[in-house]
């Protein structure tokens, strides 16, 4: 079975779309099976990272005191990294990661974008590889620079004891413990996505199953027109998702760093 | 573990929860390029704009305050100059009242001087013409005087004169009674 793009053209649409709809067929070599070196997802990856390298570059190529509007929309979305989640959730300490924060941000924001761009329509992040690479950044980042803070010994004793009767550690630190270093990249990867992923299928149900019961039965049109109306809310609420999990996404890495660099819990 | 997961795909040949590891190794290279660039190229100087941005505002205001003080100490600096320059005037002022007043005095002394000289010059010339007047009326007198005695006693008295002094004697205590 092909990807969604052939089922459309071939006028016949697999219902209900599954899994496979996620892997499509490489594009070097062309149409190739299970051959992830150059695909739509990677190729997403690639345009993301060289629009915003880009859109960067062109927009700080000659940065003045007052700002052009390019400039100043360029400074917007860092500064507003870098005063509303830096700043907010570390403190002024947090400065020296908004560069961090904000690469992270802005990649994460437009790879989700790619999910309700036309021709894209799919986000990169609903393969788990890319928000695993971006967890598992986060999550060395934060033990690393807890451990540069505290010491090593210091940082662990005060990850996982918390200030509790001594009766009650036994219970707390396997619990602190597994939260911290296990779940803490996991849940961070599965959450963007299984986000995106779940907003993909959802347009896929939708978009997929008013082709499904036009097919079925013409006297069904009104509602697939229905299931294509629901297709474009869908669409507004997906992008509410994308920027609202870019933003947790940070949010949360930030927060593990802040824990990490706090001195009391 | 991961094979059980994969059976439960049942029909699927994919697990969605399963990364890629090529997708992994590209995902990788190219957030670390994004990273790169934007961390190294981007947002550094962005923070420098800021911060030169802040400089800038808080430069201003300082240069402001700067030109305020030096502006206040300039005129506080001449208003000490004027009041200096009004004392100085004052100062000169007197001195040359006072000068003025010296002078005055000096001239006044000088001329009471003069005129004390040429009256004290006056008096010594009146006297000693005097003298001299005197002198020679002395001796005129006394000749006329023997002369005259001469003539009303018949015969030359001037050496019995001059052998007496009889003439000085008289003429002696004639000054002395218009002296007294």
């Amino acid at each position: 079975m092909f990807g969604q793009a052939n089922v459309l053209a071939a006028g016949q649409a697999a219902f209900p779309p599954s899994v496979d709809d996620f892997y499509l067929p490489a594009i070097v070599p062309w149409g190739a099976e299970n051959a992830p070196w150059f695909t739509k997802f990677t190729l997403m990856i690639w345009i993301a990272v060289g629009v915003l390298i880009i859109f960067f570059l062109a927009t700080y190529r000659n940065p003045q005191l007052v700002p052009t509007k390019k400039q100043w929309f360029a400074e917007s979305i860092y500064g507003f990294v870098r005063n509303n989640i830096s700043v907010d959730m570390i403190g002024h300490q947090g400065v020296r990661f908004a560069p961090y924060f904000t690469t992270l941000f802005c990649f994460v924001l437009l790879t989700n974008s790619f999910a309700i761009i036309p021709f894209f329509q799919i986000s990169p992040n609903s393969h788990i590889a890319f928000p695993a690479i971006l967890a598992v950044i986060s999550y060395v980042l934060f033990n690393y620079i807890g451990i540069r803070h505290h010491g090593f010994g210091k940082y662990f004793k005060h990850a996982l004891i918390p200030p509790a009767p001594w009766y009650i550690l036994p219970l707390l630190i396997p619990i602190e413990a597994f939260s911290t270093f296990i779940i803490r990249p996991f849940s961070l990867a599965v959450r963007l996505f299984a986000n995106m992923f779940a907003g993909h299928m959802l347009l896929l149900v939708f978009t997929l199953g008013g082709f499904a019961m036009l097919n079925a039965n013409a006297w069904l049109a009104p509602i697939s027109v229905v299931s294509w109306v629901m297709t474009v809310a869908l669409t507004l609420l997906e992008a509410l998702v994308i920027v609202l999990q870019a933003y947790v996404f940070t949010v949360l890495s930030a927060s593990y760093i802040q824990g990490a660099l706090a001195e009391e819990h | 573990m991961l094979f059980l997961l994969a059976a439960e795909g049942g029909e699927s040949d994919h697990n969605p929860i399963i990364p890629i590891w090529q997708e992994i190794v590209v995902g990788t290279v190219a957030f670390a390029v994004l990273c790169f660039v934007l961390m190294k190229f981007v947002f550094p100087r962005m923070e420098q704009t800021f911060q030169a941005r802040v400089d800038a505002i808080e430069g201003g205001i300082k240069r402001a305050e700067a030109a305020q003080a030096e502006a206040n100490q300039l005129l506080e600096q001449y208003r000490a100059q004027l009041a200096e320059a009004r004392t100085d005037a004052a100062k000169i002022r007197d001195d040359a009242r006072a000068d003025a007043e010296g002078i005055r005095q000096d001239i006044l002394a000088k001329a009471r001087e003069e005129s004390d000289r040429v009256i004290q010059a006056g008096k010594d010339a009146l006297a000693a013409e005097r003298a001299t007047i005197v002198r020679e009326l002395r001796a005129e007198v006394g000749t006329i005087a023997v002369d005259l005695a001469s003539k009303i006693v018949g015969e030359s008295l001037a050496d019995e004169a001059r052998r007496k002094g009889t003439v000085d004697r008289f003429l002696s205590g004639l000054e002395s009674t218009g002296a007294r």
